[in-house]
């Protein structure tokens, strides 16, 4: 009975995204009506599934329809969830299952390790661009010599502050998370007095997914805890560091955030702060260009710093290392167009207008001097220095068993912050479940 | 004679012939994808490259390794999912049950505009789970949501609960939402029931003058008894693999994690078709085990009767 049932929701998704390929033998109009096109072949279809986390699906509709009328070609946006470790299952099953139905996939940082060998090396299409990305970010997108993700967006944690707030009560944006924990409390407790009943403190991603991962990532290695299995493979995580930093963040739920935080994606929280209802929030980079949006009620009152530092031994500010590369499936029936698609979309030029229109960080470092963007978005001239020390998840070293290391530690982390378990306790037992994860080796 | 067995022969292999296309047709979608779970379960399988498995053995289920115990059967994450789904289990169809009887015996009664009550409560049956999940967890939130914004606009509260999100709150949450959404299939099958009911036993008892909560508990109850059976079971089935609503409302998130979300986790997340395959395998036989149980149960006590 299992059985069917889960046959059948897999039948519904791939029916779901069956679209593109239905409409894709009959000659498009745009198609004819441009001959001098400069495309391969000028009327074929690509799919294509971008995220959905605040305006990026317009922003990456934007962009493809752009090149569609460029080349002749047509092309549908695929639309996903907003959850990373749902899009990461939803692309799995199709990829398992050999579906030419998505011909491009977004990807996130951490899955080249799991999906690269489902995608095209893009080598033969890049007439060596990728040489003007980071080059860190092109290494993650490689897999044994083969270029399968190019670089789309980066993404680095940030802390988002309410500029008026802090000027009003005489605070300065904090730089631990001590400090923190005590100005979001004072702010928190004057503004309800003062009658804002709904004011919280702080604001940030506390749901069980990998958002949290993110989150507690960057607790834990800014008081020096590590980053959960080290490069060399040995599982760190149970330390003192670690647990200190997820005691604090226990005692944020209830009093400086909201009870809801434990269930809340980037968008709840982003949702709270650009309301008005909150003083400080952990989030990407495009929740910036929201908050400055005309119709958000916290225009030019937002402030964007480093993350806070923690304390103790090794203490140091730390971001979670983030992004979005673009990959073409092997499935896909039409991979030279597909991967045109993919050049269009990862280049400087298409990097510029996201920038300008949604915040989202170029991944080519010659951008950050360009002075619309820094005038667009004025926190990205540090953003240099984010990026340098930012935390990689241990994506490459688990490989394939990345995925359930992220889900043993965020619902590790869940416990804790939900004041199930003790933060030592909850950590023994990680340590446990990671090795058992791990077996003889990674 | 020989005419007559020659015929009876001829019958059951016609029977045979017209049955056939629905036999295959079985044998296809439910008997091979269940065999061949059941087979996966033995393998160490993997979702992105299924066809380079290798058999071994129990281990999925169980196995000791230097002192230690793998496999699905030593997963302290699978026993809180067995006992998270058979808490669900239990109280939700206990309250869908009774609030489902209440609700088809008042609409068995003649009311003005009854054909319209009727229909309205069908609405929550009818909306797909995963939109009557989502619309719910808008209307749960504790930042924005209108249930908060109406137990403080009646002093009922003074600050908002994170129903969705505050681990004690979870379950409640959860067990409500599917309430409001099965109560309907449930008095629906019960007001089925009802209106065969025999009206004799009833103007009986009228020219009796027996008290009507006599009437309710003494004619109405037992006769309707084998309906709620059925009822009760079809229910208990679909608690028993519940996914969607609790997935939607919550996530992967262990507190209120199912069997269900469990094997799903596990085959699409994990890429572990094995180890998946073992799981659903399990939960086949929980489920096929509490049906049985049930069967049991209501049968000894119909024969007590």
């Amino acid at each position: 009975m299992r059985t069917l049932a889960l046959l059948c929701s897999a039948a519904a998704l791939f029916a779901g995204c069956k679209k593109s390929d239905d409409a894709a033998p009959k000659p498009t109009a745009e198609g004819s009506a441009k001959p001098g096109a400069a495309a391969p072949s000028g009327s074929v279809e690509i799919a294509i599934s971008c995220g959905s986390v605040g305006k990026e699906f317009d922003v990456c509709k934007e962009g493809v329809d752009a090149w569609a009328k460029k080349t002749g070609n047509k092309a549908t946006v695929v639309t996903s969830t907003t959850s990373s470790t749902d899009k990461l299952a939803a692309a799995q099953q199709l990829l398992s299952a050999e579906s030419s139905d998505v011909d491009v996939f977004s990807v996130d940082v951490v899955w080249p390790g799991i999906l690269g060998k489902f995608f095209v090396d893009l080598k033969p299409y890049t007439k060596g661009v990728e040489a003007e990305h980071f080059p860190a970010l092109v290494a993650n997108g490689t897999l044994d010599g083969k270029l399968v993700a190019m670089p789309w967006f980066a993404d680095a944690g940030l802390l988002y502050y309410r500029k008026d707030l802090l000027d009003k009560y005489k605070e300065a944006a904090p730089t631990t998370w001590a400090q923190l924990t005590a100005t979001a409390k004072k702010i928190q407790d004057a503004e309800r007095k003062a009658g804002n009943k709904d004011m919280q403190g702080f604001v940030f991603q506390g749901k069980a997914y990998e958002g949290l991962t993110c989150d507690a990532l960057e607790w834990v290695a800014s008081f020096g805890g590590g980053s959960v299995v080290d490069p060399d493979g040995k599982i760190s995580i149970n330390n003192p560091g670690a647990a200190a930093a997820l005691e604090l963040a226990a005692s944020w739920p209830g009093a400086i955030s909201p009870t809801g935080a434990l269930n809340a994606e980037e968008e709840e929280a982003r949702t709270a702060f650009q309301s008005g209802n909150a003083v400080f929030m952990r989030n990407w980079p495009y929740a910036w260009a929201l908050a400055q949006d005309a119709s958000s009620p916290v225009k030019d009152k937002v402030g964007v710093a480093p993350l806070p530092k923690g304390d103790g031994d090794g203490a140091r500010a730390a971001a979670t290392l983030g992004g979005w590369d673009l990959s073409v499936s092997k499935f896909s029936k039409h991979p030279a167009e597909a991967a045109d698609l993919v050049m269009y979309l990862t280049s400087a030029a298409e990097q510029k207008r996201r920038a300008l229109t949604a915040a989202f960080n170029p991944t080519i470092p010659s951008l950050y001097s360009d002075k619309e963007i820094v005038a667009a978005n004025p926190f990205l001239a540090g953003m240099g220095d984010t990026f340098k020390g930012a935390v990689p998840r241990p994506a490459t070293v688990t490989g394939g068993k990345y995925n359930q290391v992220s889900s043993a530690f965020f619902n590790a982390v869940h416990s804790v912050i939900s004041k199930e378990k003790p933060a030592k306790d909850a950590l023994t037992e990680l340590a446990a479940k990671l090795e058992q994860i791990k077996g003889p080796k990674w | 004679m020989r005419d007559t067995s020659w015929l009876a022969a001829s019958r059951t292999r016609s029977a045979w012939l017209f049955l056939a296309p629905m036999l295959v047709l079985l044998a296809m979608v439910a008997g091979w994808p269940l065999i061949r779970t059941i087979w996966l379960g033995f393998t160490d399988a993997n979702t992105l490259q299924i066809g380079e498995a290798k058999s071994v053995g129990f281990d999925n289920f169980l196995s000791h390794h230097d002192g230690k115990w793998f496999g699905v059967l030593a997963d302290p994450v699978w026993w809180r999912a067995v006992k998270n789904t058979l808490w669900f289990t239990v109280f939700s169809v206990s309250i869908e049950t009774v609030l489902g009887l209440g609700i088809a015996l008042v609409l068995n009664r003649a009311f003005p505009g009854r054909g319209l009550v009727r229909a309205a409560i069908l609405i929550p049956w009818a909306i797909p789970t995963v939109v009557s999940a989502r619309i719910w967890g808008w209307l749960l939130n504790d930042q924005y949501g209108f249930i908060n914004h109406v137990l403080i606009s009646l002093h009922i509260i003074d600050r908002p609960i994170a129903w969705t999100a505050d681990p004690s709150m979870l379950m409640t949450s959860v067990i409500l939402v599917d309430v409001w959404k099965t109560t309907p299939f449930m008095s629906l099958l019960v007001l089925a029931a009802l209106q065969m009911l025999p009206k004799e036993c009833y103007e009986a008892a009228l020219i009796d003058g027996i008290h009507p909560v006599k009437v309710f508990w003494r004619i109405t109850l037992p006769l309707i008894r084998p309906a709620l059976t059925v009822a009760v079971i079809f229910r208990a089935i679909d608690a028993l693999r519940v996914f969607d609503a609790i997935y939607v409302l919550t996530g992967a998130n262990e507190r209120s994690m199912t069997m269900s979300i469990y094997a799903r986790q596990q085959l699409f997340e994990f890429n572990q078709a094995g180890y998946g395959s073992a799981v659903s395998t399990l939960l086949f036989f929980i489920i096929a085990l509490a049906t049985i149980l049930l069967l049991v149960a209501t049968r000894v006590r119909l024969t007590e009767d």
